[in-house]
């Protein structure tokens, strides 16, 4: 019995283990040494951890797109991160212009409102168009066709955007109505942080509903489970996936106004790369196809991010941890990908669900 | 004028020659069974009629209106529904959710209603299961679900795929039983089997399908009594 057991390891499942052990001891090491030289305040570590749920507000509502368009055609849409791209930019403009008339302080409310609708309808219409374009013509073909589209799509959008307004960085305007700081649990956190943190778990309880309620979200969920099925239900399969990547495109313009209204860097052509790749690692780690998964893994990897590079490297006497941030959220991604490929919540939630 | 008429049909997946001229007519009314081999282009056929597969050549016609201009999610409105081989039921799906599935074509709320009604008194086990996920549930019940889903759509004709694989005996004769009540309440049937000996004592006609071709065609009592058939399909020497 015994015996069995050990001819069917092979080495590298050895290596592997000894692997996550000894990763498991530098970080156990890491956090002690942070905690214990106590170099950081609990309300430093409260700052970072309200700007990580800020950020993992924008990561999960772009890997709620990501999630979406894979449980429906198994396929990861890697131009995403330039559907929230289009949306920010498009949306910056906008912002500007009403920060210039004065409106975006006599009226933040519909103001923003108004960012967040003209950016949702950028990116909705970007994803419509790419899964038109790009990719409905390839369903059918090796999965490695469309990824690659992907990326000549990626590209095509990012020099659009680079060609049309040059590659400088532009500012959304401070909301001042959202600029101030709010006591929670005795720390001072910026409002902008605790509403874009609102109103994303706004969006995402409404998604879930969505789907979980109305006939289309019905429809959704039977098309991923299996089209031709779907089909003999009298289910219009291309209107389903159409309505997929529309909810997707949305949902990242939103993050893409979020986005601007809590950090100060401002939107260019290139910016929806790295949050694009990060919130595909969120969709990873929360389980790919599974929504709830994608809105936790999105919520941690902020928290994990903003978090870990100072709890646990500059434990370990790396300066400058905080400079090691992608670098972090990366090697997450990888790590993800070789111990637990199934992410957190992996199939079994996702069956167990309804 | 048949219910259903198909002329000539030629499926072809990529170059293998899957059907090679079925004809074959459904009257309204009538349980008509397909029965052949495995690899005859029996699922096939069906597929073809479903308008998941669309033939080179051949026509069907739906009372005399010509299908193949419909994509396959039309046709269930225009009342052709299909119980796939295999049963495909959406399992992460609860079984309620699944017959509210087979009624998405479908605004009559009322109708709905009454016919959910009906499919629940067809299949008590149903009602006390609506809740519940339907993968969970057993493979009696899944094809019950999935023949109850595919009569929620209001079929004027049932194509159905082997509804009896994979079934202990006794379950095979309640699925048969469901077969000729849901038959008498008004669904005319097109029904693939390769339990041959249940399928021709429901039956009122049968077809004998052989690598793609229509080999024999009579009604179910004379299939029965035919030597080739009992020797090829209902295992008598
Ligand atoms: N998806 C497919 N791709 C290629 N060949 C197929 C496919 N499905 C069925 N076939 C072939 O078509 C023929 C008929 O198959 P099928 O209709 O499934 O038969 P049956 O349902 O009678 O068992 C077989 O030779 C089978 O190998
Ligand atoms: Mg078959």
């Amino acid at each position: 019995m015994l015996k069995r057991y050990f001819q069917n390891i092979s080495w590298v499942d050895v290596f592997l283990r000894v692997f996550q052990i000894a990763a498991l001891i530098v970080i156990t090491i890491g956090i002690y040494n942070t905690v214990t030289t106590g170099r950081y305040t609990s309300a430093q570590w409260a700052t970072l951890v309200f700007a990580g749920l800020a950020q993992g507000s924008v990561y999960a509502l772009i890997a709620l797109g990501y999630t979406l368009v894979y449980g429906i055609l198994l396929m990861i849409n890697f131009a995403h991160g330039e559907v929230y791209m289009a949306g920010a930019f498009t949306g910056v403009f906008l912002a500007q212009y009403l920060s210039n008339i004065g409106f975006l302080d006599s009226n933040p409310f519909l103001g923003v409102t108004a960012l967040i609708l003209l950016a949702g309808t950028v990116s909705t219409l970007i994803a419509v168009l790419l899964e038109r374009i790009a990719y409905r013509p390839l369903r059918g073909a090796p999965r490695l066709v469309p990824l690659i589209t992907a990326i000549g799509a990626s590209f095509a959008l990012q020099y659009t955007f680079r060609g049309l307004y040059g590659a400088e960085f532009r500012a959304y305007p401070a909301v001042k109505a959202l600029s101030g700081l709010v006591n929670v649990f005795g720390f001072n956190v910026p409002l902008v942080q605790l509403v874009v943190l609102a109103a994303a778990v706004v969006f995402m309880v409404a998604l879930y509903l969505f789907v979980e309620r109305t006939k289309m979200g019905k429809a959704m969920r039977a098309v991923s489970e299996d089209k031709d099925v779907a089909r003999l239900m009298g289910i219009d399969i291309d209107k389903v996936i159409v309505t997929t990547f529309a909810i997707g495109g949305a949902l990242a313009g939103v993050a893409g106004v979020f986005n601007g209204l809590f950090r100060p860097q401002g939107v260019y052509f290139f910016m929806g790369f790295f949050p694009g790749l990060k919130a595909f690692t969120a969709a990873v780690l929360g389980g790919i196809g599974n929504l709830p998964g994608a809105m936790i893994g999105g919520l941690l990897l902020g928290v994990f991010e903003s978090l870990f590079p100072n709890l646990i490297l500059e434990g370990l006497g790396i300066p400058s941890a905080n400079q090691l941030r992608d670098a972090f959220a990366f090697t997450m991604l990888v790590l993800i990908l070789i111990f637990r490929p199934q992410g957190i919540f992996g199939e079994r939630l996702a069956e167990k669900k309804a | 004028m048949a219910l259903l008429e198909v002329n000539d049909l030629h499926t072809y997946y990529g170059k293998i020659h899957a059907l090679k001229g079925i004809s074959l007519t459904v009257e309204e009314g009538e349980i008509v069974t397909l029965i052949g081999a495995n690899g005859a282009g029996k699922t096939t056929t069906l597929r073809t009629i479903s308008g998941l597969i669309k033939p080179h050549q051949g026509n069907i016609l739906l009372e005399g209106e010509d299908t193949l201009k419909y994509a396959a999610h039309d046709l269930v409105f225009k009342g052709i529904a299909m119980v796939p081989e295999g049963r495909g039921i959406f399992s992460k799906m609860s079984v309620l959710e699944n017959l509210e599935m087979g009624a998405y074509s479908r605004t009559d709320k009322n109708g709905i209603q009454k016919d959910l009604e009906w499919v629940f008194e067809l299949l008590p086990r149903l009602r006390e299961r609506q809740k519940q996920v339907a993968g969970t549930l057993s493979g009696g019940e899944q094809q019950m679900l999935a023949t109850a889903r595919a009569l929620m759509t209001k079929p004027r004709i049932l194509l159905m795929d082997e509804p009896s694989m994979g079934l202990a005996p006794v379950l095979v004769e309640a699925i048969f039983d469901t077969i000729e009540k849901v038959n008498k309440e008004g669904t005319t049937i097109l029904l693939v089997e390769q339990n041959a000996t249940m399928a021709l004592s429901i039956a009122n006609r049968g077809y004998v399908l052989q690598t793609g071709q229509i080999v024999l065609t009579d009604t179910a009592t004379n299939l029965q009594k035919n030597e080739m058939v009992q020797k090829a399909y209902l295992g008598i020497e």
